[in-house]
């Protein structure tokens, strides 16, 4: 087996240590090891972000890094978008645009829309369906999302 | 999908990167955005012993105009050249390129030095540095070289890189005044590879006749081309309407695709037609409306 490699990640806020082989997916080390489950595996093949994370505060797809490139980093998970139990804004565009069915590309989404508002606070519709072009939805058709989005963000204006 | 296992190294500069490179000869590869490696690893069609992180080597991330070229560090993210203003303003082409790869996550990861040198046909980024006459600078143990893009893409997913090298540079020579490219992409859904894509940068004289021009093709054979004869033909001639049909058809000539599920390769060599007339409509127009430098 390779050697195990040690690695400081800043997850939600918080610092862990974890000795892990360098092939682990950060997708993994987040669901297996840290027991954040919100982050989703879907596809496995970099196609639809479903396993979106905020890494250094870009998104990225967490089945396509490994976790010892994320040493000394800081993350961010569907777990921390709550504030303290408060929907946040996307979060409760979602419940009221009804940006979601089954779910299951909702964390990837919030995540990919977040990091989104938080580079563009007042996007177009276009700038919406291009900030979010890396996250497939077999339920909802994706009008729902981008209304979603926007509540967020006449929200958060 | 879980890659083979692997020894992790993550050198802080570039010297010591090459000696890990040479220590470790053919089972090494370099990580660099890791967007094209990792699902290879994954699928197991690539199965490094060494994986090398360049990614903590902090000087190979940069965009710049310098010394009559526009320079690019390896590690430089496509993120930041689709969010750079100099790359919008002045290289509207790279722009095309960068704003055409995958999706915003992996465009945050994925790296323009390893879009180059992984030796895909179908990354987006050759043509365009075909079109743009662009050079690589490698670095090894024997220090820095210079490859033309021309001589640099010699095989599927081989390029003229040593195993011990490492892609610290992309430079472009800064086009001349009343210079424009375009890049287009025909693609059966966002974030796909190309089923076809073609780069033009054209350069005009003051009587607006094409001065100089490049063509590049993405996916449509073993490595990305170029359409020299297409370039050639240009050279001297007025980019009207029936010259640059003539071009189009002649850069379909140097098209060699494969059928598969993108498309059977009639398809693709008709869409190169297609695509190369837009792009150098395009190219055509963005020249024309430059400002003098």
């Amino acid at each position: 087996m390779a050697k195990k490699i040690r690695i400081r990640i800043k997850i939600n806020g918080v610092d862990r240590d974890a000795e892990v082989e360098p092939r682990l997916l950060l997708v993994h080390f987040i669901r297996d090891i840290l027991g954040l489950t919100g982050t989703h595996v879907g596809c496995d093949t970099t196609n639809c972000g479903a396993c979106t994370v905020l890494l250094g505060g870009k998104p990225v797809k967490s089945c396509t890094v490994f976790a010892v490139q994320a040493d000394e980093q800081e993350i961010r998970t569907i777990e921390v978008v709550a504030d303290h139990g408060k929907l946040h804004p996307l979060q409760e565009g979602f419940k009221e645009e009804h940006g979601l069915q089954c779910g299951f590309c909702t964390p990837g989404m919030i995540m990919a829309a977040q990091a989104l508002l938080e580079r563009n606070p007042h996007p177009t519709e276009q700038e919406i369906r291009w900030g979010i072009s890396g996250n497939l939805c077999r339920c909802t058709g994706y009008q729902n999302i981008v209304k979603a989005v926007q509540y967020a963000a006449s929200k958060m204006a | 999908m879980i890659p083979q296992s692997f020894e992790y190294l993550r050198p802080e500069s570039v010297r010591e990167a090459i000696s890990l490179l040479q220590q470790h000869g053919d089972g090494a590869k370099i990580l660099s955005g890791g967007q094209s490696l990792i699902p290879m690893m994954k699928m197991r069609l690539a199965r490094p012993e060494y994986l090398i992180d360049i990614n903590r080597i902090p000087e190979l991330r940069y965009i710049k105009e310098e010394g009559g070229y526009l320079k690019i560090g390896g590690l430089t993210r496509e993120a930041d050249l689709e969010h750079s203003d100099l790359i919008r303003l002045r290289y509207p082409i790279i722009l095309d390129t960068a704003a055409a790869i995958a999706d915003p996550q992996v465009r945050n990861m994925a790296t323009i030095g390893g879009n180059l040198a992984h030796g895909d046909p179908a990354n987006d980024h050759p043509a365009t540095m075909l079109a743009l006459r662009a050079e690589i600078v490698a670095s090894g143990p024997g220090g820095e070289r210079l490859i033309p893009i021309k001589d640099f893409f010699v095989s599927l997913f081989a390029t003229a890189l040593q195993h011990d090298e490492i892609l610290l540079e992309i430079r472009v020579p800064i086009p001349p005044a009343r210079s424009g490219g375009a890049y287009f992409k025909l693609e059966r859904k966002v974030g796909d590879f190309a089923t076809v894509g073609v780069a033009a940068q054209v350069a005009l004289e003051e009587s607006r006749a094409c001065k100089e021009a490049g063509i590049g093709l993405t996916n449509v054979g073993p490595t990305p081309l170029e359409a020299e004869s297409a370039g050639d033909f240009l050279r001297g001639k007025s980019l009207d309407e029936a010259t640059i049909k003539q071009a189009a058809r002649m850069a379909a000539e140097h098209a060699r695709p494969s059928s598969d599920l993108r498309g059977p390769a009639s398809y693709k060599t008709s869409m190169v037609r297609e695509l190369t007339i837009r792009a150098l409509v395009h190219a055509h127009q963005r020249a024309s409306q430059q400002a003098p430098r």
